[in-house]
């Protein structure tokens, strides 16, 4: 039997690397009609910001081969009804969280993690993934995420606001020029770990109407198209680290993972934990079903621990 | 409700065909769901996978639900009329008898029924009538006058006109182009059916422009719409926040709700129907976390 646990900072050993993805797996309930959200090394909630956003008007999807793009408009009840009553459900559970939060300026990140850290939920909380391709008010709307100074200044702020052993992940976007700069601002700043990668910004039009397909007009791009892009922004990052440019920290990876090979790729390429995103929209039960199929595949690999097989590509 | 029972209200198996035969434009497709046949009710719906476990076609397909045998000779069935306008739908059309389709269901909240035996009228446009037969049959024996109204384009595009005359207690089919029944909408009988009845819910299934008009005449003659949406979907399960419309809640406030959890059924006059154009919803200014002029 493959030891899958895993240590993502602060302590927190999780017993196994499946996590959903932010954004395809809603707080929590709707997935746990279909498998124990607890099974889950870690489940990542929906990204929170500090009031209720309705989010945009339709059609907020449109598909694409192996993939789909979306622009929700980060729809949420807002981080007080967040920690009223997500989290602590997720608690009575007994899942572990990673809640995502996002802002539209520095201070509303601050303000979303201080409110986490304030709830009374907050134990059942390994950690903090910080969302930060959204489009910064301060700036005219460019995302924290394409910009190291900016991307820099929110993960300080969020990780003033936590204890020590709560870990803080940057999620970052792979639409950089040079994603190892922008990895190297957020680790720099106090980020204990990075989620490699948010959505592709893409478009679709409608040749029917001959007009963009979506109400936002561009959206992102995820899905199993996407997971070479993954795969390739993980790598450049953990060679990175293993030539002391970037200090060495977590990876989670997340980008088109369907089955569990799809998962091992990402982990040799440097991920130290996967999560499950759009493939969820076609098998509810996708992240319980990668963990086996991973599991499965490590042993015929001869891994004893999941650990073992973290980076493993580099150097080979 | 327990923990448990909650987590058994819907089930994800992989369904075989037994039965596939084409209804005018359509495909009536039988499939073998034990668990989702055990658990249905009218007005919900199932997502179908597309194509197979490395199929490049990610997002489910939804359909409601025409009808369940639930100890059918072949155990457990579910029936859905599916209507081919898209690579999604072509390839499920496309299955022959003992193909597999991988089925999550029963999805959705449920037509709510009267506790009184109220006279009700059904209304389905194209193949939006398919989950009326099973709603009739269910109401006609709580001792509801059911009467159904079926709309369509044109002859070939209605659904189930000889089932609803056996189902029901009256039935009038309207087409645009006059070639089956009245010349019209189904709207337009549906004032005299509903004073002449004194119906007191009216359901409906079909597209958005002809739901806002049954509310509306609903309304104006005192009758409740529950209407049935068809939104498109990506998950059917209600974590993609894809179909999303706007409807107002019991607090009296608007906000932007999933009609695969929170629907497909809605109350009519719940609805906001002025924030809709061309089938697509904008998010109404006074809706809870509206963006503002010059946020986001």
């Amino acid at each position: 039997m493959v030891d899958l646990s895993v240590d993502l900072g602060g302590g927190h050993r999780l017993p196994n690397p499946l996590m959903t993805a932010s954004g395809c797996a809603a707080n929590g309930r709707e997935l746990h009609r279909f498998f124990d959200v607890a099974d889950l090394g870690a489940f990542v909630t929906k990204s929170v910001m500090a009031d209720p956003r309705s989010g945009r008007g339709t059609p907020r999807m449109a598909e694409t081969p192996s993939g789909m793009l979306n622009s929700i408009g980060l729809q949420g009840p807002g981080i007080e009804a967040f920690v009223d009553e997500d989290l602590p459900w997720l608690q009575s559970v007994g899942a572990r969280v990673l809640p995502s939060i996002a802002g539209s300026s520095s201070t509303e990140y601050a303000h979303v993690a201080a409110t986490l850290r304030a709830s009374r939920a907050f134990d059942a909380v390994i950690g903090v993934e910080v969302n930060i391709s959204c489009p910064n008010v301060a700036n005219r709307g460019l995302v924290f995420a394409c910009d190291p100074l900016a991307s820099a200044k929110v993960i300080a702020l969020v990780r003033e606001q936590l204890p020590r052993d709560i870990p803080v992940f940057a999620k970052l976007s792979p639409d950089v020029t040079d994603i190892t700069a922008i990895a190297a601002a957020c680790v720099k700043a106090g980020a204990d770990g990075l989620t490699m990668i948010n959505t592709l910004l893409g478009m679709v039009i409608d040749t029917d109407r001959m007009r963009p397909q979506l109400g936002g007009v561009t959206g992102g791009l995820s899905g199993p198209g996407i997971r070479p892009v993954a795969v390739r922004a993980i790598w450049q990052v953990r060679q990175a680290m293993f030539e002391g440019r970037i200090p060495t920290v977590p990876i989670i990876g997340v980008g088109g993972v369907r089955t569990g090979r799809d998962a091992l790729e990402l982990v040799a390429a440097g991920a130290s934990a996967i999560q499950v995103g759009t493939a969820v929209f076609n098998d509810p039960s996708a992240p319980v079903r990668v963990l086996r199929e991973l599991c499965e595949l490590l042993d015929a690999k001869g891994f004893e621990r999941f650990t073992d097989a973290v980076a493993v590509a580099h150097g080979r | 409700m327990s923990e448990r029972q909650l987590r058994a209200r819907v089930t994800q198996e992989v369904a075989e065909v037994i039965a596939t035969r084409r209804v005018g434009a359509y495909q009536h497709l039988t499939l073998v769901a034990p668990g989702v046949a055990e658990l249905a009710r009218p007005g919900q719906f199932v997502a179908l996978a597309v194509g197979g476990e490395t199929s490049g076609t990610l997002l489910r397909r939804s359909f409601s639900i025409h009808k369940v045998s639930p100890s059918g000779t072949y155990g457990g069935t579910v029936e859905i009329v599916v209507s081919a306008v898209g690579t999604g739908t072509r390839w499920i059309v496309d299955r022959a008898p003992h193909d597999t389709i991988d089925v999550v269901g029963p999805l959705g909240k449920a037509f709510p029924l009267p506790t009184d035996p109220v006279a009700c009228v059904l209304v389905g446009g194209g193949y939006g009538s398919a989950p009326l037969f099973w709603l009739a049959a269910e109401l006609r024996e709580r001792g509801c006058h059911v009467e159904m109204v079926l709309g369509a384009a044109s002859e070939d595009r209605l659904f189930g006109v000889v089932e609803a005359r056996r189902s029901c207690d009256g039935v009038t089919v309207t087409t645009d182009d006059g070639s089956a029944g009245q010349q019209g909408w189904v709207s337009d009988p549906l004032p005299e059916i509903i004073e002449r009845t004194k119906a007191g819910v009216v359901y409906g299934c079909g597209p958005m422009g002809m739901l806002e008009s049954i509310t509306r005449v609903a309304q104006a003659h005192d009758a409740v719409a529950q209407v049935a949406v068809e939104e498109s979907m990506a998950c059917g399960v209600g974590v993609c926040m894809t179909c999303v419309m706007p409807v107002v809640g019991s607090d009296g406030r608007t906000r932007m709700v999933r009609s695969c959890v929170e629907g497909p059924v809605f109350r009519g006059d719940r609805v906001r129907w002025d924030a809709f154009d061309g089938g697509h919803a904008r998010v109404p200014d006074d809706a809870v976390g509206a963006p503002k002029v010059g946020g986001h």
